[in-house]
């Protein structure tokens, strides 16, 4: 392996934790969406308000990760991507900020319009953010977008059939990881009906997302066809392995064993975001720019190695502290300064 | 790696302006302008509501109980404004700029890279500072706050340098229009970086401090003759202080920076400055309007510049004559903006001065109204200078995006459009704007009360 595919493959795991942890926080403002009135949508609502704050934040940064080690270690494939695709990048980002501000206003204001707006606004831009991520991946997958400023098509490289699978892809694939964590999280707080709820909600979801994959394909054939090649050449083995664990995950719904849907979901959409790469490696931008051309200096890729390892050495740790802390039942006899106990156990968050 | 990837279009120099040059600017401006001020919070708020929350373990002190909890939960709110409006920014520099990306990612993109470790970090903390306030024992608790401090110190600096390396570029070598010979640490370590990221941090402090204490100030405003409560005294005590033991040290570090300047921009100092004719014995100038090579109405300190930077009156001082007409930076913008951050800066030294007085004299807050009217309008007046301070920054380069390597009109995206995201994201941030003040005077009004900072409505 090259220093260049190490710094790749290292953000390659970015973006999988991404679409995991990130992924997962989109999913549940998509269940929110589908709540219900603020009477009915009361229950799966505090819950997903209580998984998904602690780390949220924490979550989205993988995205920031992605972007920087993309552009320090892969100049020319960052300045292509962001130029051509700058229409969804803006659009997602105008999401990224609906999303993020309403979450953390809805918890300082306490006028019952004023929270429902801001609970719509973050359901609302919680489906629309992914929708226009996965037409970016589309757009790129597909090979539209060609070296150069803003060479591809402003347009077209992201609307089209590719994209749109992409984005509705990825929106079906965040609801899923949201219904399966978020099983596992009522399941904690001992709300059997939650637990049935949005154990239902990921069944649906994997049913769905499984059969649009299945229709996709026919779309990459004649849509993306170099795509579609690696995919059932290189890539085959990992997209078997994603049905098998994808089928594993409902399975494991079926019979209410959670924590291990848990980890069949993550398998599966794991897969596909390494089969996508095993497809189409050697290339960063089909079908012109390899990885080889697009990366920066020596100088610039130990740096990075440098870097990402000892990145690593603090974050893993912290990340480890914040998952454990939130998971853990609560130790709830603190005192608070004021000498106040905290308040008696509570669902606990997801993760 | 082929002529920077570049492909076909978008070579090296374009003859033409790109049509929305101006609206990318605009755009970055917008967005940088806004980022900054959260931001600023983001540095400084912990270390305060620590503070606060230490006071409170310690001397079992309610109000500052209620003041740490009061600005962990601002501080939750403005991280999240700050953190997606930091994301914007990292797209804006391939989507506005992928000229600059294209060529000097390998340079410029590190100090990002190791910033987004920073914040990564810093977010992992906030969550568990702001979640954790009742699952963790109070000292362990405290102590989850000083990795969230560092992240954020760190992050700052980091994304100062990035700035710094525009105003100096370093670590490499161009020959044959290719970039050779990259060393991403030097370019991290650029000339500027140290005094960059010292003159921001302080003045991050001194926003932060002044801010908060400005928010206090109206209430005791308000609280008129009933006499101000203790919680508001402590409200407004504990960040002023902070804040006026930062303004005399941020004088002394603007000397710095602008020593720096002079040594490496010399552009740049002549535009601060506004200074046309070359020459020994310079003035110091304040104000006016530069006209043709003259400026116009301002008030002027014999020698002063040359004394500032060579402290010698006779020390030559280069002047915009120097460079050539397409290659000077707007002057008057960058010359005004520069005068109104000094002259806050030592407006600000002034109203220090003021609280050190009496502090001295009677251990306690000068008893005029004025005093807490002037400290009222003290956060304004800090996030002013810090904008305008910003603005001589940047738009002193231009026309330069990198210092005398690339300019912002050959960086610029090609993409048709870019105007209607301009005006996309305009309409986007002034309402992020109305409701994130609006959320803040709410959280001010309401002191306090319930449990955790961020778990309002699930008291059971
Ligand atoms: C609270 C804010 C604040 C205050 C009171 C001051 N500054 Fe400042 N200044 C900044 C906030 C700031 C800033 C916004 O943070 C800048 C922009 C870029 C930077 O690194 O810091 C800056 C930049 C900046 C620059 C340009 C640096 C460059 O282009 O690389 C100079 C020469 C000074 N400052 C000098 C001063 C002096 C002599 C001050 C004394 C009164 C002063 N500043 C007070
Ligand atoms: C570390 C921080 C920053 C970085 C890396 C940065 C980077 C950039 C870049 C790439 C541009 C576009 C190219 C150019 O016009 O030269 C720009 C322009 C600009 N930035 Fe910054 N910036 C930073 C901080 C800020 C802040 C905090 C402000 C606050 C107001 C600001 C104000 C501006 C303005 C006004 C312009 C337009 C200048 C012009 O075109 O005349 N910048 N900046
Ligand atoms: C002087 C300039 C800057 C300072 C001091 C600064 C500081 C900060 C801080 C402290 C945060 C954490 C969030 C918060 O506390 O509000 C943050 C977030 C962020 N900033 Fe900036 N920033 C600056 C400029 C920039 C620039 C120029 C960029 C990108 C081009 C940028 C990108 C980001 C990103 C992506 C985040 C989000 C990270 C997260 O999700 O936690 N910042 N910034």
């Amino acid at each position: 392996m090259t220093a260049a595919e190490g710094v790749l493959a290292i953000m390659w795991v970015g973006l999988t934790a991404y679409a995991l942890f990130g992924g997962a926080d989109f999913g549940a403002g998509f269940w929110e969406l589908l709540a219900g009135g603020t009477e009915r949508g009361r229950a799966p609502r505090r819950l997903i308000e209580h998984s998904i704050g602690p780390v949220w934040e924490a979550n989205h940064v993988w995205l920031i990760f992605v972007l920087v080690v993309l552009w320090t270690s892969f100049p020319p494939a960052f300045a292509a991507i962001a130029s051509t695709l700058y229409i969804p990048l803006t659009l997602a980002a105008l999401g990224m900020i609906a999303r993020g501000s309403a979450f953390a206003f809805r918890h300082s204001v306490d006028q019952p319009a004023l929270q429902q707006l801001f609970g719509a606004s973050f359901a609302f831009s919680s489906v629309a953010t992914p929708f226009f991520l996965g037409t970016i991946a589309g757009a790129v997958a597909s090979g539209r977008v060609p070296p150069g400023i803003a060479t591809g098509d402003v347009i077209s490289s992201w609307l089209n059939p590719t994209s749109v699978l992409g984005g509705v892809i990825a929106v079906g694939v965040c609801a899923f990881l949201a219904g399966v964590y978020l099983c596992a999280d009522a399941q904690r707080g001992d709300d059997t009906t939650l637990v049935e709820y949005f154990r239902v909600r990921a069944l649906v979801s994997a049913v769905v997302v499984g059969a649009v994959a299945l229709a996709g394909i026919a779309v990459l054939r004649v849509d993306a066809a170099a795509l579609f090649d690696g995919l059932i050449s290189r890539g085959l083995p990992l997209i078997i392995a994603s049905a098998a664990a994808g089928i594993g995950a409902i399975v494991s719904l079926a019979r209410r064993r959670f924590g291990m849907a848990r980890v069949a979901a993550a398998l599966a959409v794991t897969a596909v975001i390494w089969g996508w790469a095993l497809a189409q490696f050697p290339y960063l931008l089909q079908p012109q720019l390899t990885i080889a051309a697009a990366a920066a200096p020596a100088a610039t890729l130990r740096a990075m190695l440098i870097s990402l390892v000892v990145g690593a050495a603090l974050l893993v740790p912290s990340l480890i502290f914040l998952f454990t802390l939130f998971q853990r039942a609560e130790a709830s006899t603190a005192i608070t300064p004021s000498g106040r106990t905290a308040r008696p156990p509570r669902p606990g968050p997801r993760r | 790696m082929d002529a920077l990837g570049m492909g076909g279009s978008g070579g090296m120099f374009t003859l033409a302006l790109p049509p929305d040059l101006l609206h990318a600017r605009m755009q970055m401006a917008l967005s940088l302008g806004w980022h900054i001020v959260v931001a600023c919070f983001g540095v400084a708020f912990p270390p305060m509501a620590l503070f606060a929350e230490w006071r409170a373990h310690r001397a079992q002190d309610q109000d500052m109980n209620a003041l740490a909890r009061t600005w962990a939960k601002a501080l939750g709110v403005l991280f999240a404004v700050g953190a997606v409006s930091g994301t914007i920014l990292s797209f804006e520099m391939g989507m506005l700029w992928p000229g600059l990306m294209a060529r000097f990612g390998q340079i410029y993109g590190f100090p990002f890279t190791l910033e987004g470790f920073a914040f990564f970090i810093e977010a992992i903390f906030v969550g568990v500072y702001l979640y954790g306030w009742d699952r963790l024992p109070p000292r362990l608790h405290l102590l989850s706050g000083f990795p969230m401090i560092a992240a954020g110190v760190a992050g700052a600096f980091f994304v100062v340098a990035a700035n710094g390396w525009m105003n100096t570029p370093t670590g490499f070598e161009i020959r044959d229009g290719q970039v050779m010979n990259v060393d991403p640490w030097a370019g991290l370590l650029n000339p500027s970086t140290a005094a960059q990221s010292v003159h921001m941090i302080l003045a991050a402090i001194m926003v932060t401090g002044f801010c908060v204490a400005s928010v206090y100030a109206v209430g005791m405003l308000r609280a008129g003759t009933s006499g101000p409560s203790r919680y508001h005294r402590l409200g407004l005590l504990v960040p002023l202080t902070v804040a006026a033991i930062t303004a005399p040290i941020q004088i002394v570090v603007g000397d710095w920076i602008a020593n720096m300047v002079a040594a490496h921009q010399p552009a740049k100092l002549a535009a601060l400055e506004a200074l046309y004719p070359s020459g020994t014995h310079v003035p110091l100038s304040f104000g006016g309007i530069y006209l043709d090579g003259k400026l116009v109405g301002a008030i002027q300190i014999p020698d002063g510049l040359s004394l500032l930077i060579h402290h010698d009156p006779g020390g030559f001082v280069p002047g915009l004559d120097r460079v050539p007409a397409q290659l000077r930076p707007p002057v008057n913008l960058t010359h005004l903006s520069y005068d109104l951050m000094v002259a806050i800066g030592f407006a600000l030294l002034a109203l220090a001065a003021w609280l050190g007085w009496a502090w001295w004299r009677h251990r306690d807050i000068p008893r005029s109204a004025w005093f807490l009217r002037a400290v009222a309008l003290s956060g304004a007046a800090a996030v002013t200078a810090l904008e305008a301070g910003w603005t001589a920054t940047e738009v002193g380069r231009q026309p330069w995006i990198v210092y005398q390597i690339l300019l912002t009109r050959d960086a610029v995206s090609t993409a048709p459009g870019l105007r209607i995201g301009f005006y996309l994201v305009l309409a986007v941030y002034i309402v992020l704007t109305v409701m994130t003040v609006y959320v803040l005077r709410r959280l001010a009004r309401v002191p306090e009360a319930t449990i955790a900072p961020q778990e309002l409505e699930t008291t059971p």
